[in-house]
């Protein structure tokens, strides 16, 4: 077990009367998946580091629905957002952070219609914000001139246009940003969105985490950022596809900056 | 007699224009088969789309050499028809370039000259366009959808708009009176010796021939874009005015079913409650679009509006890596249909009369559907804000709500979800145990 963590939950909270500056929604890859996982305590270690009053749900937080809604299931997609509105209702939450652009992207956008106002941001935008507001500093020598080229996940960049704050984040540990010949709005989805994540792709002649790969090789980095449990997880299939995962590895910001 | 040409230019005049007001009739019928969209909302954000977008071309420089070479031909065909405004009070009164006897010579002569200009600059640019389609082979211009017809259609419209440039200047060019004055004739003048040697009689029959070719021609045009890709020079501003303002991310939350999940959360909802009285006509709510009467009216407008440019199938992640979906063949697909739709009610007495197809199947298959990986890539390429994923998502929602046709695996990953709140088979209470590992 690596050094503990403070994660207090919404419950915990609310027993002690304490309403917390922001919710931490983990999500269901950030929960269960074994690379998200490593995602999840980085941006935790960087939270308890600025000393930033957060919560989880923990056990009574449940799928968004997100990704039944992209695969054409509205009703399961509402009946997830119906549930979760109840719990986050009742414990009046104002502000969300999220590791995931899919959840921050229906959180955000699709959860208010059926009653789930709430000011929801990207983790990469809270970062940000921590480094800028003076409560989070980086010593800057970690990264230092290292060559990092940055992923836009799909639902991050073009569908809410949070293209900056990742960058910003990035150019904060003095690392050298290399950007894709894709890249901000005309950048490659890395293959999973839309449900993909969770089928075979359809015939074609190539993957496309592979054809994102090969963008991502074409700038020689020594890290592949991103901001997206499933690009994370594509993009790092496609490193050892490409037999690189010995020269280049692929990072999520909260991961680089844990360490910055 | 004396009468004669104004009156078979009248004729000429209202059959062409009538015929193409006929045609956008049919055309306004059948977008209105679709669902209606409230879109009174964001009205100035709108206008600012329709001034930038539509009007400022800001999209479609996003692509410098065929951005360029558009904004020529756009800025051309829309000055160069001022022309036109002329040529009308000529036909229809008898006169001969009014606009001289209105305007001093100078002025005039500017006007006209620069006409010219953007005439030669858009055969230029015309031709550069031809040569992209038909000797370079651009990858986006060779997909199977291209074949046939819409290949064709690409071709005629450049044909059309060199045969048009062409007559306005062998037009100028044979006018010996526009010529002696010497003003505005910037490129006549130098195709104006081509025809030395002519007698005046013969120069003023190839002048009014040119003339009269060249507005029969802006007349075949006009009644050309109905049955063309080419309504996009029209269609465009409402189409960008109707797009949505909305993040891209933000997929519509289906009202009927938000109705249903209302009732199933209800714990006063009475499980043998009698369905509310409905009258005999009413259909139940479709979940999803299976033909085009499901789809919106936006997004029929959209079917209308494009002009398979193919910007969005050349970043489609799915296509690029050889999968059979291309977000430009679901606009396609989906204006064929409503057209097949359309001549079925025109055959019909003015009712639809099912034709035993539907836009699912008989045009979509579901492998092109599910290939989508729902990153907005063809959206944001649009130069016209045609939105091609909303249609894939609105079939995904009737594969799998009203058809059960997802994936197997999808299937697995959703009952997952339906059991444990998690797309994969992990228990619930296991959430947060990252924290101590």
């Amino acid at each position: 077990m690596s050094e503990q963590l403070k994660v207090p939950t919404m419950a915990e909270m609310m027993a002690e009367g304490k309403q917390p500056e922001i919710l931490f929604w983990v999500g269901s890859a950030g929960s269960y998946d074994d690379r998200a996982k490593k995602i999840t305590r980085a941006f935790v270690k960087i939270l308890n580091k600025a000393n930033v009053d957060f919560a989880v749900l923990g056990t009574e937080e449940s799928n968004t629905g997100d990704v039944a809604k992209r695969a054409g299931n509205e009703f399961l997609f509402q009946m997830q957002a119906v549930m979760n509105i109840e719990v986050l209702n009742a414990y009046e939450v104002k502000r969300i952070v999220t590791c995931d652009p899919h959840s921050f992207n229906c959180l955000k956008n699709e959860y208010p219609g059926l009653g789930g106002n709430y000011d929801v941001i990207h983790h990469t935008q809270f970062i940000e914000e921590l480094i800028s507001s003076g409560r989070l500093t980086l010593d800057g020598n970690t990264y230092k001139g290292k060559r990092i080229t940055f992923h836009d996940p799909c639902y991050l960049g073009r569908a809410n246009s949070v293209y900056e704050a990742p960058r910003d984040v990035l150019k904060k540990t003095n690392a050298t940003l290399i950007e894709m010949k894709r890249h901000k709005g005309t950048a490659l989805c890395c293959g999973a969105g839309g449900a993909q994540m969770f089928k075979d792709a359809e015939p074609g002649n190539k993957e496309i985490n592979i054809l994102r790969t090969e963008d991502a090789l074409e700038t020689q980095p020594e890290i592949i950022a991103t901001g997206c449990p499933y690009c994370n997880t594509m993009m790092t299939d496609g490193v050892k596809f490409k037999e690189k995962e010995a020269d280049i590895k692929v990072m999520d910001i909260a991961e680089l900056i844990a360490d910055a | 007699m004396e009468y004669l040409p104004n009156i078979i230019f009248a004729v000429i005049l209202i059959a062409g224009i009538g015929y193409f007001a006929n045609n956008v009739k049919k055309l306004i019928r059948n977008i209105k088969l679709g669902h209606k969209v409230d879109a009174s909302d964001h009205t100035s954000e709108r206008w600012k789309n329709v001034v930038n977008i539509a009007l400022g071309q800001s999209k479609i420089v996003k692509r410098p050499v065929s951005g360029f070479l558009h904004v020529i031909v756009y800025v051309g065909f829309v000055i160069i028809n001022i022309e036109v405004v002329e040529i009308i009070i000529d036909g229809l009164f008898g006169t001969h370039r009014i606009g001289l006897s209105i305007l001093p010579e100078s002025v005039y002569g500017f006007l006209i000259g620069s006409f010219e200009i953007l005439a030669v600059l858009v055969l230029v640019s015309v031709i550069i366009f031809w040569i992209r389609r038909n000797v370079i082979k651009i990858k986006r211009f060779l997909s199977s959808e291209m074949k046939g017809w819409p290949k064709s259609d690409g071709n005629i419209i450049l044909y059309f708009e060199v045969v048009l440039m062409c007559l306005f200047l062998v037009m100028n060019a044979t006018d010996t009176t526009f010529q002696s004055m010497g003003s505005g004739n910037i490129i006549s003048q130098f195709i104006a010796p081509w025809f030395d040697g002519f007698s005046a009689g013969t120069l003023h029959t190839i002048e009014r021939a040119a003339w009269w070719f060249h507005i029969i021609g802006i007349l075949i045009f006009l009644n050309y874009l109905y049955f063309s890709k080419h309504l996009h020079i029209l269609l465009a501003f409402p189409n960008v005015y109707y797009g949505s303002v909305e993040p891209k991310g933000k997929f519509n939350n289906l009202e009927a079913v938000t109705a249903e999940v209302r009732l199933m959360m209800d714990p006063d909802a009475d499980p043998y409650a009698a369905p509310a009285e409905t009258s005999e006509d009413e259909v139940p709510a479709k979940f999803g679009a299976s033909d085009v009467m499901d789809l919106t009216q936006v997004q029929l407008l959209n079917a209308y509006t494009c002009t398979e440019c193919g910007r969005c199938t050349s970043a489609c992640p799915a296509n690029l890596t050889g999968k059979k979906l291309s977000p430009r063949k679901i606009m396609m697909d989906t204006r064929d249909r409503l057209e097949e739709v359309g001549k079925n009610i025109d055959l019909n007495k003015g009712k639809f009369v099912d034709d035993g197809k539907q836009l699912l199947g008989d045009y979509i298959t579901n492998e092109e559907l599910w290939a989508c990986t729902t990153c907005n890539a063809c959206v944001e390429e649009c130069p016209v804000s045609i939105n091609p994923l909303s249609i894939i998502m609105d079939m995904r929602r009737y594969l799998v709500m009203e058809q059960s046709a997802a994936p197997m695996e999808l299937n697995n990953m959703m009952t997952n979800i339906e059991n444990n709140g998690a797309p994969w088979p992990y228990n619930q209470m296991d959430r947060l145990n990252w924290k101590d590992e």
